[in-house]
């Protein structure tokens, strides 16, 4: 009974926490910024009221859409070409050592190194864009798949080809499925890079997109507006990691429990 | 299996690794060499890799490069520096408790995906263009994963073991020596990995996009320049750096976890 009295009070305090404290944030934020009148700090109820009036009136989208669309298109394009290459270079030891050294030195470019060289050779268009998106998202889901086409138990794999399963059907069935929860691990870490060249990508070379009107806020001393772009890339970032848990939720549902999916 | 054999294996495969890689990374080159002086890649936007290389022999001897070098390392370094200062006290704390845990969760989950580079523009209002601006952003970006790992690696501490110290008359700092910080090293060193690598991108972005004195600066005033091989040669140092900086701390990961169950198994994420 003692315990249970004790313990009561601090299980409410738990959800009461959870709901409590960003209300709490959020309500200080508010007050904190309509009074400080700082500069650099404007008032949150402006935040919003840009946000609302850049982001979601009139030509609905209008610099959010282009950067999705780069961004969907090289991290597709990035992942589809990571999970087949690597394949292909997993399924053989001697491939595996000689591709390592080199995937590994490319992928130890920082993104952002890349962007003059892109800029250099493919001008300042949506490809270049695109294809900078791609190479820097290439190298982890690379890796990761090699890793983990490599990874797999020899048991498992003899199994497969002595029971006479064709190729295609070994590679989706038995090797993909295995090696998945590596391959996810590195599309996660590719997607966080994705976004950073997206947004830089238009910092540096654009005239549209988040990451171009938000520099360009600042620049021209459009605080509010540039706070709202910071938002909406929260928000998007949000949404984005959300509905990437939701997939790695159903492709590696049968992989629960067996957390190896540490760290990543 | 007997388990000399295996070791024997490892071994052997490790040492064949080697001059594979040394082949296929000259073969590579070689093959960018070929279409570079026969024309089928442009040579006015790729040089041939003998040349950009002559050209990073010759920045090997110049103290401007050293100084890039140099600026883009120190930031990296205090950025990453500052970054566990603040998130393995604050991680430990606020993992200890189950009621801080869950008054940061919701907040966490809201700032934990925001693109660090969506705050380059109030970096620039509030910092300028200098160390400072570049130091924020690392600061901010490699926050995060270490925040996070230790994090876990505080939930994950087995309620049992901690019972157990406690009961045997464990003094706190006893626990945090015995208990604590084995069981939460494997987070620490994961975190750390992903921070390192993350400081390195972010303090390269600053200097490209903010203009902070660094190698990224380097590597766009080359280009603007015309100056493709030296720019080329730069791209290349920053590659070696962050190799060196992965390699270095997934090494440091496993050489301070060799004996944890982790690292037993082959065939990690890297």
């Amino acid at each position: 009974m003692r315990a249970l009295g004790r313990r009561s009070p601090r299980r409410a305090a738990g959800p009461i926490l959870e709901v409590g404290v960003p209300i709490v944030l959020v309500t200080l934020w508010w007050a904190w910024s309509t009074r400080a009148g700082m500069i650099f700090f404007p008032p949150l109820p402006d935040i919003l009221r840009s946000f609302r009036e850049t982001w979601l009136a009139a030509p609905a989208g209008a610099e959010v859409l282009p950067s999705l669309e780069r961004l969907g298109v090289g991290y597709a394009a990035a992942v589809l070409a990571g999970v087949g290459l690597g394949t292909l270079l997993g399924c053989s030891e001697a491939a595996r050592r000689s591709a390592d050294p080199i995937v590994q030195f490319l992928r130890g470019i920082p993104p952002p190194a890349l962007l003059p060289f892109g800029i250099l050779v493919f001008g300042i268009g949506d490809p270049m864009k695109v294809l900078m998106i791609a190479v820097v998202c290439l190298w982890p889901v690379l890796l990761n798949t090699i890793d983990g086409v490599g990874g797999v138990d020899p048991t498992l794999r003899e199994t497969a080809r002595v029971y006479g399963l064709p190729l295609v059907t070994r590679l989706t069935r038995v090797i993909l499925p295995a090696a998945s929860p590596q391959i996810v691990a590195g599309a996660r870490t590719g997607l966080s890079l994705a976004i950073i060249m997206m947004v830089i990508s238009e910092m540096v070379a654009s005239t549209n997109g988040i990451g171009y009107s938000i520099l360009e806020a600042q620049q021209t001393f459009r605080i509010p507006e540039m706070w709202s772009g910071i938002l909406v890339l929260g928000v998007l970032g949000y949404l984005l990691n959300g509905l990437f848990v939701l997939l790695e939720g159903r492709l590696l549902r049968w992989h629960r429990g067996a957390r190896a999916l540490e760290g990543a | 299996m007997p388990v000399d054999a295996g070791i024997a294996g490892a071994d052997r495969r490790l040492r064949r690794r080697r001059p594979h890689g040394w082949i296929s990374g000259l073969g590579v080159l070689a093959l960018l060499e070929a279409l570079s002086r026969s024309g089928v890649l442009p040579p006015a936007h790729f040089p041939p890799p003998s040349l950009t290389l002559a050209t990073l022999g010759l920045q090997l001897g110049s103290a401007e490069f050293w100084a890039a070098v140099g600026q883009t390392l120190e930031g990296w370094a205090s950025g990453l520096l500052l970054a566990a200062l603040l998130a393995l006290p604050l991680g430990m704390v606020i993992g200890a408790s189950d009621l801080a845990y869950r008054a940061i969760r919701v907040p966490l989950e809201f700032l934990r995906p925001i693109p660090s580079v969506a705050l380059i523009p109030l970096a620039i209002l509030v910092y300028g263009t200098g160390f400072t601006s570049k130091l924020f952003l690392v600061v901010f970006a490699s926050f995060w994963p270490l925040f996070i790992q230790v994090l876990y690696g505080m939930r994950d501490i087995d309620p049992l073991t901690m019972d157990t110290a406690r009961s045997f008359g464990l003094r706190r700092l006893e626990r945090v020596r015995h208990v604590i910080l084995p069981s939460t090293l494997p987070y620490l060193a994961t975190g750390l990995r992903l921070s390192s690598a993350v400081a390195l991108i972010l303090g390269v972005t600053a200097e490209l996009v903010i203009g902070s004195p660094g190698l990224g600066r380097e590597i766009d005033a080359a280009r603007m320049g015309g100056n493709d091989r030296l720019m080329y040669a730069l791209i290349a140092t920053t590659g070696v750096l962050g190799w060196s900086i992965n390699t270095l701390f997934s090494r440091l990961e496993r050489r301070l976890l060799h004996w944890h169950p982790s690292q037993r198994t082959g065939g990690r994420g890297r």
